[in-house]
């Protein structure tokens, strides 16, 4: 018998798997960050700009479906969120809409704008992108300003509508280590796209210098976290309480994801060190594995185990968790049904990114591919 | 409840949804039909071989992929932008509402997005059969994400399928296929991807006519006016056509949007078809609203009654009807939905006051209430209209239904006859001899983009004041916030799309003067 319960982790599920994508596949996000720093010269930069070029389309649809199943299996979340904390999502939309043109626009004659323009909002894009995700994401944990009334309508309680998370280092710090994590893939993604050789290995020093704020923010958020307080919903009443330790506890409590969390981590690393030390090229697969694992883990202690995923810091009550936020037996159920053509999907974007990636990008094929960005 | 809504910001709020919508929709139209018209050019490609073929496919893909990025791009704000400004809304019917749009996401966007990087990429990595079935792909997978949209946008023209829980305070949906079947949503979805494939056909039509005019790649050019005049005229027939079956299903479920649009404001038995009018004000009042009449008018008598009741003898309810009720036709007035609608919210207080007091007695009996069919059908189906303060408010604007309703049928008209005329000319091989005809066709291209828009502003501005038909208005949506952020934004997307939308132009006139590549 399949239950509300059931259906509400589910959920959960797939939209923890949605983000963990949405994480490993703003390796574009990182590689664009870096079209100023990383390459010497213009042939570099145009290599660059079209290996991530040819998925930007992939992050992008994921990103909109991760808001499009959200809204579907929780909305509570999606109307509270966004509604209130207006801002950061504001500033998440702008830097993906300027993403979307600037690739193709970018080298077009005639494109008023210039080419200038469109290189920044790639840039921007890059930086912000990934850093306000990681913002957004890590108020999961710590919180955020808002209360619910009878019906359901969301008030927010402060003047700054989710600017206010800036100003919490424990936000900030997830922030910088999704951007360096992003950097990161970008990084090997190149080393396993394109064939330049000094472009290589400029990548791989780059790896190094990215690599050590990465694990600072990271170890310096995920301490933070096993160290912090956590809300607790109650199974029967759905009251919320404090609890200390919340995290250490789920992780405790849930030994899969803990296992989990430290695979994804590993992964990380090793793909890094083959990278250095070994001169691999397969890197990205290692340490994308790795991504996807970690954010996958840190979404189910966010929302499993009767843990509060959007805890409201003004009023305790109010706080979402997947019970409370969810929809109904029969959409989450409908949903689910729909939610069986995922792996198809996967399956043939994988067939369509193999049969796009079967050659290296090349200086010779920049010079002759008709559609280059 | 929250009632003191700032003006301003419900305001601010719809100029920013508007002003993305008619952005998104200069683009998305152009899309939905040239994908189609790309996969029947590379078929032909791959059928006959012929390298010119290719040429001509290529040529109309890199105009698709200028199209498509910025038809992205501002497809993401309007996705959000349900929860940031509209996020009561966003509760209420979310329910029902957001599996379409992740339906969307799962179903079409994937496909459309991993198959249009095969199409651009993929010329010289995957063999023609892999590029052919991904164009064809691409083409499906945008007019499937066509589809879900106008199914969740027509749910909130005419809500079905669902059932309100007083507990979480929302609408709750209970048959899937209700929401896709819903009559609205055919029409809706035929209507609009019939009117991009014409708009789509008239561009290419255009656009090989300037190269006529130029004298330059003629043989390109009436190659494609074959494909755009076949495929624009069939369009235009199932635009008319289908646009005709929405007019009769908004007369039966969004009765006072049809009588809006046709500026009815007393109903009557053997009522004309207005082919052209012009609208002026009178003295005549309904409520505070000033009455206007027709300055001017050609029209066919009898025929609304015809096609909205089958005989001429037929009666056709206008405004007044709809505002002061009719008994004979059993419409009750507004002033009455108005107390049925205060009627369920005052029930659903007390449900909600029984349940701050754990009344267990009184939730079981409110409870019920909730369930009883009567109940639903006569007093919550209204529950909207508690916020409503005057009748006269659930009229919305009258010149613009009316002027954007009768233009765009003009117009439709005006496309079935281009596209005849198109093709007669190709067949007589006199096309490129026929200056007039071409200069016509080529200044025609920006027409479709307004009949296109103007349906738009029909269906959204007839639906005025209500958000979903009856059960909420815009003002109770709108998500509170202060409104000076809502301006911040409304003008930050204003320069922004607006700088888009130039270069995005400016780019494509300099890629058509440039011609296929040799
Ligand atoms: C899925 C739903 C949906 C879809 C597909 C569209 N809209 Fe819409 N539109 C709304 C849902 C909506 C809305 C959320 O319901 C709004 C916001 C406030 C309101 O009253 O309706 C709205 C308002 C709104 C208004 C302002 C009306 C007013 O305030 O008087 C305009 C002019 C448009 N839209 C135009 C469009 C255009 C040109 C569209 C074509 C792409 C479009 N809409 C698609
Ligand atoms: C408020 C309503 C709408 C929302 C929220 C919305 C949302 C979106 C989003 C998020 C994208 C980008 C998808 C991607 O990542 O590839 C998009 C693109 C698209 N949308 Fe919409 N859309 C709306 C209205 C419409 C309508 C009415 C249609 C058609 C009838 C439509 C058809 C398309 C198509 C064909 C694309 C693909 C690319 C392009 O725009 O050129 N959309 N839309
Ligand atoms: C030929 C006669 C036409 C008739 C009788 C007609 C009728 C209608 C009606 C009644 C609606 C409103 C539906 C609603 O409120 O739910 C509508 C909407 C619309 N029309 Fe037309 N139309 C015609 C031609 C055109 C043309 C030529 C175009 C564009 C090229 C067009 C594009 C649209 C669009 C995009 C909408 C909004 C989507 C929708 O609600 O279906 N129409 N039309």
């Amino acid at each position: 018998m399949i239950s509300q319960l059931f259906l509400q982790h589910y959920w959960w599920i797939i939209i923890s798997i949605l983000a963990s994508l949405l994480v490993f596949l703003m390796f574009v996000q990182g590689g664009q960050s870096m079209i100023y720093s990383l390459p010497q010269n213009n042939t570099q930069k145009t290599m660059i700009i079209n290996t991530m070029g040819r998925k930007w389309e992939f992050t992008f649809t994921t990103l909109v479906t991760f808001g499009g199943a959200f809204f579907a299996s929780f909305p509570l979340f999606y109307a509270t969120s966004f509604g209130g904390a207006y801002w950061v999502w504001i500033a998440i939309l702008f830097s993906f809409t300027i993403q979307a043109i600037a690739y193709e626009f970018r080298s077009k004659p005639e494109n008023v704008l210039g080419q200038k323009t469109f290189d920044l909002f790639l840039f921007l894009n890059g930086s912000l992108g990934p850093f306000l995700i990681g913002v957004a994401v890590a108020t999961f944990f710590t919180g955020a300003m808002f209360t619910l009334n009878q019906m359901n309508q969301v008030h927010w309680a402060s003047r700054w509508y989710g600017l206010e998370a800036l100003l919490n280092i424990r936000n900030l710090s997830l922030g910088f280590a999704v951007l360096f994590l992003a950097r990161i893939n970008g990084l090997l993604y190149i080393i396993n796209t394109i064939d330049n050789e000094p472009l290589i290995r400029r990548s791989v020093k780059g790896l190094i210098a990215n690599s050590i704020p990465f694990l600072i923010f990271f170890l310096f958020f995920v301490i933070s976290l096993l160290f912090s307080k956590g809300f607790a919903s109650d199974p029967i009443t759905g009251t919320i309480t404090v609890e200390k330790f919340k995290y250490i506890h789920n992780l405790i409590q849930m030994p899969v994801v803990l296992i989990l969390f430290l695979a994804g981590v590993v992964g990380v690393l090793y793909g890094i060190g083959i990278t250095v030390f070994r001169k691999s090229f397969s890197g990205i697969w290692f340490s994308g594995m790795g991504t996807v694992l970690a954010v996958f883990s840190l979404f189910l202690i966010a929302g499993f185990n009767g843990t509060s995923f959007y805890p409201s810091l003004y009023d305790l009550q109010s706080s979402l968790t997947i019970r409370n936020a969810s929809s109904s037996l029969f959409t989450l159920k409908t949903m689910m049904y729909v939610s069986f053509i995922i792996p198809f999907v996967i399956g043939y974007s994988w067939y369509a990114w193999k049969a796009i990636n079967n050659k290296k990008i090349t200086e010779a094929e920049m010079n002759s591919e008709e559609h280059k960005y | 409840m929250i009632d003191n809504i700032d003006l301003s910001l419900v305001d601010w709020s719809r100029a920013q949804f508007a002003l993305t919508a008619v952005y998104h929709w200069l683009f998305v139209p152009l899309t939905l039909g040239l994908s189609f018209i790309l996969a029947i050019m590379e078929t032909i490609y791959v059928k006959t071989g012929k390298e010119e073929w290719r040429r001509i496919t290529r040529f109309w893909m890199t105009l698709f992929g200028i199209n498509f990025a910025i038809g992205i791009a501002t497809g993401i704000i309007l996705e959000f932008q349900f929860g940031t400004n509209w996020s009561n809304y966003s509760w209420f019917v979310g329910d029902i509402f957001g599996a379409p749009l992740a339906v969307e996401g799962i179903l079409a966007f994937f496909l459309e997005s991993t198959f249009v990087a095969v199409m651009f990429f993929g010329w010289n990595k995957v063999n023609k059969k892999f590029h052919l079935v991904s164009t064809w792909l691409v083409a499906i997978g945008a007019n499937l994400s066509a589809l879900w949209i106008l199914v969740a946008n027509a749910w909130m023209q005419h809500p079905v399928g669902m059932i309100f829980n007083p507990d979480t305070a929302r609408n709750e949906m209970i048959n899937f296929w209700a929401v896709l079947f819903n009559q609205v949503a055919i029409d809706k979805f035929l209507h609009t991807i019939s009117s991009g494939f014409l708009l789509a056909s008239m561009f290419v039509l255009g656009i090989s006519a300037w190269f006529l005019i130029r004298k330059r790649e003629e043989h390109m050019a009436k190659r494609s006016i074959l494909i755009a005049g076949v495929f624009g005229l069939l369009s235009s027939l199932m635009v008319a056509y289908t646009g005709d079956e929405s007019t009769r299903t908004v007369s039966k479920v969004q009765p006072v949007k049809f009588a809006s649009m046709e500026a009815l404001y007393e109903g009557k038995n053997n009522a004309g078809l207005i082919a052209f009018g012009v609208l002026k004000d009178t003295d005549k009042k309904i409520g505070d609203k000033k009455v206007r009449e027709f300055g001017l008018k050609i029209q066919i008598p009898g025929l609304l009654s015809v096609l909205t009741g089958g005989d001429r003898d037929s009666y056709v309810q206008g405004l007044s009807d709809h505002i002061s009720g009719n008994d004979k036709l059993g419409t009750i007035s507004t002033a009455e939905k108005i107390q049925n609608g205060k009627y369920a919210r005052d029930i659903l207080t007390s449900y909600k006051r029984a349940r701050l007091n754990n009344d267990t007695a009184q939730i079981r009996a409110l409870k019920g209430v909730f369930k009883d069919k009567d109940f639903q059908n006569k007093y919550f189906r209204y529950f909207g209209y508690a916020s409503i303060d005057k009748p006269e408010d659930v009229i919305p604007n009258v010149t613009v239904t009316f002027y954007s309703f009768h233009l765009m049928v003009v117009l439709g008209f005006l496309f079935i006859m281009i596209f005849s005329v198109a093709l007669y000319l190709l067949f007589r091989g006199t096309i490129s001899d026929n200056k007039w005809f071409l200069w016509i066709a080529m200044l025609s291209i920006p027409l479709p983009y307004i009949a296109s828009e103007l349906g738009w502003l029909l269906t959204e501005i007839g639906r005025q004041p209500w958000i979903i038909q009856d059960m909420m208005t815009v003002s109770k949506a709108v998500s509170q916030i202060s409104a000076g952020s809502v301006v911040t934004t409304f003008i930050l997307f204003a320069v922004l799309f607006t700088g888009l939308f130039i270069s995005e132009v400016s780019i494509m006139i300099k890629q058509i003067k440039t011609g296929p590549k040799h």
